[in-house]
């Protein structure tokens, strides 16, 4: 296994990528697309570096949004799910509310936030907030709930008080939890961000974001450009989930059963 | 000579969930102050009970039962539960999990530290204080749980099968610290076990329980003088406590339930 590992880690992926563009090409030679319907890698990457500072631009408007929506859905989430976790009639009289508001697309309700939060970089925020918002508390309110029986029956054994039996006990217990939603989360945010401004364009201010540059580049049919608006968003959402998982990993490496084989 | 008084003392006591079937049936049993009692059975004879009684974790339904001399739920403060599994806080550090019965009571950081590190070079564990508890063996991983129930210097100790998932080598040698660090600190003990080894090794009062409904079957004395040496296990006197023990438990298991 341990052999193995960088195997798994960089050459497998590294050759089923190379035969992924080996098709691409291939595909563009033999039916004979042009460039405007199917670029080629290589015209995708003179795209990016010749509207690099547009999307470096947009990627930073992006990030931003989706930084603010993200972290308003991590606070948020945390402080709801201990109301959902701790008390059962709260849980019982919001919870269903909750998931309705998370089987509502938010698609549908984004001209309403947009009237409301105002079509700039609040309406933004808040569509990234509402989308990322959902996972972080379904999550963490599970975790406060999984406690083990046993951990509370010894705080109870000791007299313990019940913000002592939160604090030291659930709240802990439900960490590994809070950061899975967080990492469903930070793979949403982006998405709601980029699609907010898809819908606002850039009343948002400056160039606008990425979701701005897709309809742009989409209304002048500058498809490489697009394709490249593409490659920016992803390389954009990758780095939110590396963060989180930097996060997941500070929090738990030292204890989680999770990195148990890291260790040894 | 009565003049003791008991550390527990169940008077006709019964249990039972709602208006489910009887875990527990007529329940009399007086425990002093130097009794360290064992109680064996099959499974669902109530034995985890009678500790959950014990603890207030789990109050009865008619009798009664006092712990020394107040009510369970009042005698907490002076009796400590060790559980089937060690269950340490996996986030903290055996050192920490130690201390968290003081931190619960609000004791200082300096006395905490101190007493919680005792605690561990008392079950030989001073080397791995700041171990995570996944990096512990579960013999070790035992030893931190029996350290932090002591940190309060409880009068009643109750143990619910704590050595049950380990292999007997550990078991044995986990027996005999706990009666060493019992030689120090002088608790009472309740006992649950599926061991009859470990029952006659440990105690002076083995209660023998049958199921449907839970109840006590038989008492036997062990009468062999503390301290216990690992020797013990080897002599005829003890081997004759293990099979009476053994053949009470057959009969509990082939006689019909009432």
């Amino acid at each position: 296994m341990k052999k193995s590992f960088p195997v798994l880690t960089w050459f497998l992926p590294a050759v089923s990528g190379l035969i992924f563009i080996s098709l691409w090409y291939g595909v563009r030679v033999v039916s004979g697309l042009q460039s405007w319907i199917l670029p080629t890698p290589v015209e995708i990457i003179a795209a990016a570096v010749h509207e690099h500072t547009r999307l470096l631009a947009a990627a930073g408007h992006t990030a931003l949004g989706a930084l603010g929506g993200f972290l308003l859905a991590a606070i948020f989430g945390f402080f709801t799910s201990l109301m959902l976790g701790l008390s059962k009639s709260l849980r019982a009289s919001l919870y269903p509310w909750l998931l309705v508001l998370q089987m509502t697309p938010v698609i549908v309700l984004t001209p309403i936030i947009m009237l409301w939060a105002g079509p700039g970089m609040p309406g933004i925020i808040t569509i990234t907030w509402l989308i990322s918002y959902f996972p972080i508390v379904a999550n963490m309110t599970q975790g406060l709930l999984s406690t083990d029986m046993n951990h509370v029956a010894l705080f109870r054994m000791c007299n313990a008080r019940r913000w002592q039996e939160v604090l030291l006990l659930r709240v802990p217990a439900a960490l590994p939890y809070y950061l899975a939603g967080l990492r469903i989360a930070a793979t949403l945010a982006p998405i709601g961000a980029i699609f907010g401004e898809y819908m606002v364009g850039n009343a948002s201010g400056g160039t606008g974001g990425l979701g701005f540059l897709v309809y742009s580049y989409n209304t002048q049919i500058k498809i490489p450009a697009l394709f490249a608006t593409a490659l920016t968003s992803c390389l954009l959402g990758f780095v939110f989930v590396a963060a989180v998982a930097w996060l997941n990993w500070a929090f738990l490496h030292k204890w989680h059963d999770s990195f148990e084989q890291a260790d040894h | 000579m009565e003049s003791v008084p008991p550390i527990v003392k169940f008077t006709s006591l019964q249990k039972r969930y709602g208006v489910g079937p009887v875990v527990l049936d007529t329940i009399n049993l007086t425990v002093a102050p130097d009794d360290f009692i064992s109680f064996i059975g099959p499974s669902g004879c109530g034995k985890s009970t009678i500790l959950k009684l014990v603890s207030g974790l789990s109050p009865g339904s008619t009798g009664e039962l006092t712990v020394m001399g107040v009510k369970p739920r009042e005698a907490r403060d002076r009796q400590a539960f060790i559980f089937q599994d060690a269950t340490l806080l996996p986030w903290l550090t055996a050192q920490l999990n130690v201390e968290i019965p003081l931190r619960l009571r609000g004791r200082p950081a300096v006395e905490r530290q101190t007493t919680a590190r005792k605690m561990l070079e008392l079950v030989g564990l001073g080397k791995v204080a700041d171990y995570y508890p996944r990096q512990l063996s579960g013999g070790m991983k035992m030893r931190v749980s029996i350290a932090r129930a002591l940190t309060l210097t409880p009068q009643l100790l109750l143990l619910d099968e704590p050595f049950g998932a380990l292999d007997e080598m550990t078991r044995n040698r986990l027996n005999e610290e706990l009666l060493a660090v019992r030689s120090l600190s002088s608790f009472t003990a309740l006992f649950v076990t599926h061991s009859v080894t470990e029952a006659v090794f440990l105690s002076n009062r083995i209660v023998v329980m049958a199921a449907n409904p839970g109840r006590f079957y038989a008492e036997v004395a062990i009468d062999f003088p503390y301290p216990r040496r690992p020797e013990l296990r080897g002599q005829p006197e003890f081997q004759a406590k293990v099979n009476e023990v053994t053949r009470l438990l057959h009969e509990v298991e082939i006689s019909p339930s009432s």
